[in-house]
């Protein structure tokens, strides 16, 4: 396997993970490669690095997502740094007050991290320009998700040799999904081919302009991919302009039995999460051989670990050698 | 007698076809005399050699947020930044807390431009009831009370037969009906132009289809009546060519430009900066390219600002959540220059006939001339020196500005309103 060979020099400059787009293959391989070397670590049966020790992390979602949440929560503790939660219930994030406020609020309280989830697009960006710490987005907006872009492409690198000429379809709500993107720019920078799936009322107004080809007719393209990529599909989208039913929307883009006949046998199977079973995937195509739900989740552990010690190193870069935005 | 000489200026007066070197001389708040006049002993005296003397610039377009705003701007502070940047004229858009929608409010707004006493400043009225599209504000009333344009501008009137009975009522006052051409259904929540940078920056994105279906829509109904309609800040190619056609077919139609729609593209969004979200939004390359075209061949009539300020608090919001709107008066006339002039697009006739009695004419007010008789509104520009733009030092209670540090040549250095100089670079 040729994965671990070219990052041993490599430095990582990055400060924040603000978003996939222009983050370059080395370091995108670098990011990996120092995954699997956590995952080694959780394997073991004490699963602590103490890479983390005294550092103090906010995990601060300003939307629901237990799920990453949890995951990101995980990562700080297995790192031995201390981890302080912030929910827009729980605090005065719901009262009014600003991003920029929150900032200066954490930024008294002397947190070296903060990994946020905020439903406007650049929220991260707004964050890591008015905090000294380092900022990790868990999703903003319909902008990126950077790390569930980096824990799908992990999964994938596990069971594939190489990312390269892979033919990779995501297929749902391409239009609102952070996901989408963060995989996008990723996956083109390491040389897969995306196809995105879905009908034209879920596409991004631009799509013709992304290094991908479109496709309305899943059954036409299914045969050739080697990932499917299923996106959760908003239930408050049914019925509403963009999707006429339930029903319609599942005959033309839903990940069936039926139509996974018609797929490579080892196409990998990957979903997100959380899943809408019976919506955009079948409970038994979820649970197959072929997916790789509960494989996502345990990487996405591995890979919330690395991006925490990476942009801890490159925080204690001098400033002219770190990469700040 | 109070008398204002002065000399020796460009003295630019498109609307009476001068253009040649002059002197000024200003009598009792009026225009008395161009040509060469002496100056006598006790006469006040202006040497504006080098410099252009022009009717007193008119921004037919200004948010002053006053009433209910007055934490953002007020009649008095705006007034100030409009004479500071050269405007001795502006009209005020009526989105105001409450709206300007009766003739008690617009009282108000003329009885706080009197106190400021610097420019003349003109109410605008709602076209309905709270801008709320529905009901019909009580235009005649205010039209007594002096309101010089009928707009719900923040948002445009939906309902397509609301929109036929303003046109037909207001027909009635000879008062022009501007719109802020903005199909709802087709922006939905957008808050920056749908493209690229909207799909990369996962912003929900405004499609130019809602500014231009608008237009169109407008155009047929305004044709069966016999009212006036303008179409307020123009930002796309395509509305741009229908406004064209429509001028071709004779129908009662202008428009106008924002200096950030012939300067600034989407890709300024990049940063999230909110200070680049307007509403319509940064168009693309090419839509800035078209306002100039549309500049350049009268397409567009007139040029105004859409002076919008906002507190530091709300353009510190996420982007999507950020107000939109910047500041425009202050350097409004050194941008016009950067992206008319400097471009050879227009030549300084041209684009101060823009700024001065073609707006004057779509409000229907007597202003915008330096014919012997008229108000004596007259700005003294210096068009070479260079400035360097500094929100720092604007008069606007604001500081919303993405121009903030550019390098511009053109500013005022005298801005006379009724023949007391109320600006004066210092
Ligand atoms: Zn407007
Ligand atoms: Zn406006």
């Amino acid at each position: 396997m040729k994965k671990k060979s070219s990052s041993k020099d490599f430095v990582w400059r990055r400060k924040h993970l603000l978003g996939l787009k222009g983050m370059s293959a080395d370091e995108l391989i670098h990011l990996f490669n120092t995954a699997e070397g956590f995952k080694e670590i959780s394997q073991r049966s004490i699963k602590k690095a103490p890479a983390l020790r005294g550092k103090v992390v906010g995990n601060l979602f300003f939307e629901d997502s237990t799920r990453t949440r949890t995951s990101f929560a995980l990562a700080v503790s297995r790192l031995s740094a201390d981890i302080v939660e912030f929910t827009a219930k729980a605090s005065s994030l719901s009262k009014g007050e600003t991003l920029r406020d929150t900032a200066r609020n954490l930024e008294a309280m002397g947190i070296d991290m903060v990994v946020v989830r905020h439903k406007a697009g650049g929220a991260a960006n707004l964050l890591s320009q008015c905090i000294d710490a380092c900022v990790i987005n868990a999703g903003d907006g319909y902008h990126e998700h950077p790390t569930q872009g980096l824990l799908d492409i992990f999964t994938i690198r596990e069971l594939r040799q190489d990312i390269k000429g892979l033919k990779v379809a995501i297929v749902g709500d391409i239009a609102h999904s952070r996901v989408a993107r963060s995989n996008i720019w990723a996956l083109h920078t390491l040389g897969a081919e995306v196809f995105l799936v879905g009908p034209p009322t879920l596409m991004p107004s631009a799509v013709s302009q992304l290094p991908v080809t479109v496709c309305h007719d899943f059954d036409s393209i299914i045969g050739q991919m080697d990932v499917l990529n299923m996106l959760r599909v908003q239930f408050e989208r049914i019925g509403s302009p963009v999707i006429p039913s339930l029903l319609e929307y599942s005959r033309l883009f839903a990940l069936t039995e039926k139509r996974m006949e018609k797929a490579k046998s080892d196409v990998i199977v990957m979903h997100p999460g959380p899943m809408n079973r019976g919506l955009e995937i079948e409970g038994t195509v979820a649970d197959g051989p072929n997916s790789t739900v509960l494989r996502q989740v345990s990487n996405g552990l591995a890979v919330r670990m690395a991006v925490l010690f990476l942009v801890n190193q490159a925080s204690k870069l001098p400033a002219d050698e770190r990469i700040d935005s | 007698m109070s008398e204002l000489l002065i000399k020796d200026g460009r003295v630019i007066d498109p609307a009476n076809k001068i253009d040649t070197v002059s002197d000024v001389l200003i009598r009792e708040g009026k225009i008395a005399e161009i040509g060469s006049v002496k100056a006598s002993g006790e006469m006040k005296t202006i040497d504006a050699k080098d410099k252009y003397v022009v009717p007193g610039l008119i921004d037919l377009h200004v948010h002053f947020r006053e009433p209910g705003d007055e934490g953002k701007e007020t009649i008095a502070s705006g007034s100030h930044a409009a004479v500071a940047g050269g405007f001795t004229s502006v009209a005020c858009m009526p989105n105001t807390q409450p709206t300007i929608d009766n003739e008690a409010t617009v009282e108000y707004v003329y009885r706080q431009a009197a106190e400021a006493n610097l420019a003349n400043v003109y109410a605008t009225g709602a076209i309905t009831k709270g801008r709320d599209g529905e009901e019909l504000a009580e235009m005649g009333q205010m039209v007594r009370g002096g309101v010089v344009a009928f707009t719900d501008d923040g948002t445009g009137v939906q309902d397509s037969g609301v929109m036929l009975k303003a046109f037909q009522y207001a027909s009635m006052f000879d008062k022009v009906i501007m719109q802020h051409c903005q199909d709802d259904a087709i922006a939905g929540n957008g808050c920056m132009n749908s493209g690229y940078q909207a799909t990369v920056l996962g912003l929900p994105g405004m499609s130019p289809l809602a500014e231009e279906l608008m237009i169109a829509r407008d155009l047929l109904l305004v044709q069966q009546t016999k009212a006036r309609y303008h179409v307020q800040h123009l930002s796309t190619k395509k509305a741009a060519q229908i406004i064209r056609e429509a001028k071709q077919q004779g129908i009662a139609v202008t428009t106008e430009v924002s200096p950030h729609h012939l300067l600034l593209t989407e890709d300024c969004c990049v940063g999230y900066d909110t200070n680049y979200k307007m509403n319509p939004p940064l168009r693309r390359q090419e839509d800035v390219d078209a306002m100039r075209q549309a500049v350049a061949d009268g397409t567009i009539d007139c040029l105004a600002t859409d002076h919008a300020p906002h507190l530091s608090s709300e353009k510190e919001l996420e982007f999507f959540n950020a107000p939109p709107g910047i500041l425009g008066l202050e350097c409004a006339l050194g941008l016009y220059v950067k992206a008319l002039i400097d471009t050879k697009t227009i030549d300084w006739p041209r684009m101060i006939a823009m700024m001065t009695h073609i707006p004057a004419d779509i409000l229907s007010i007597d202003k915008g001339t330096l014919a012997i008789g008229a108000d004596a509104d007259v700005t003294i520009i210096d068009p070479t020196s260079p400035w360097q733009v500094d929100v720092e030092k604007f008069y606007s209670k604001s500081r919303n500005c993405p121009f903030h540090g550019w390098d511009l040549t053109a500013r005022a250095t005298h801005t006379i309103v009724g023949g007391e100089i109320k600006f004066q670079l210092g």
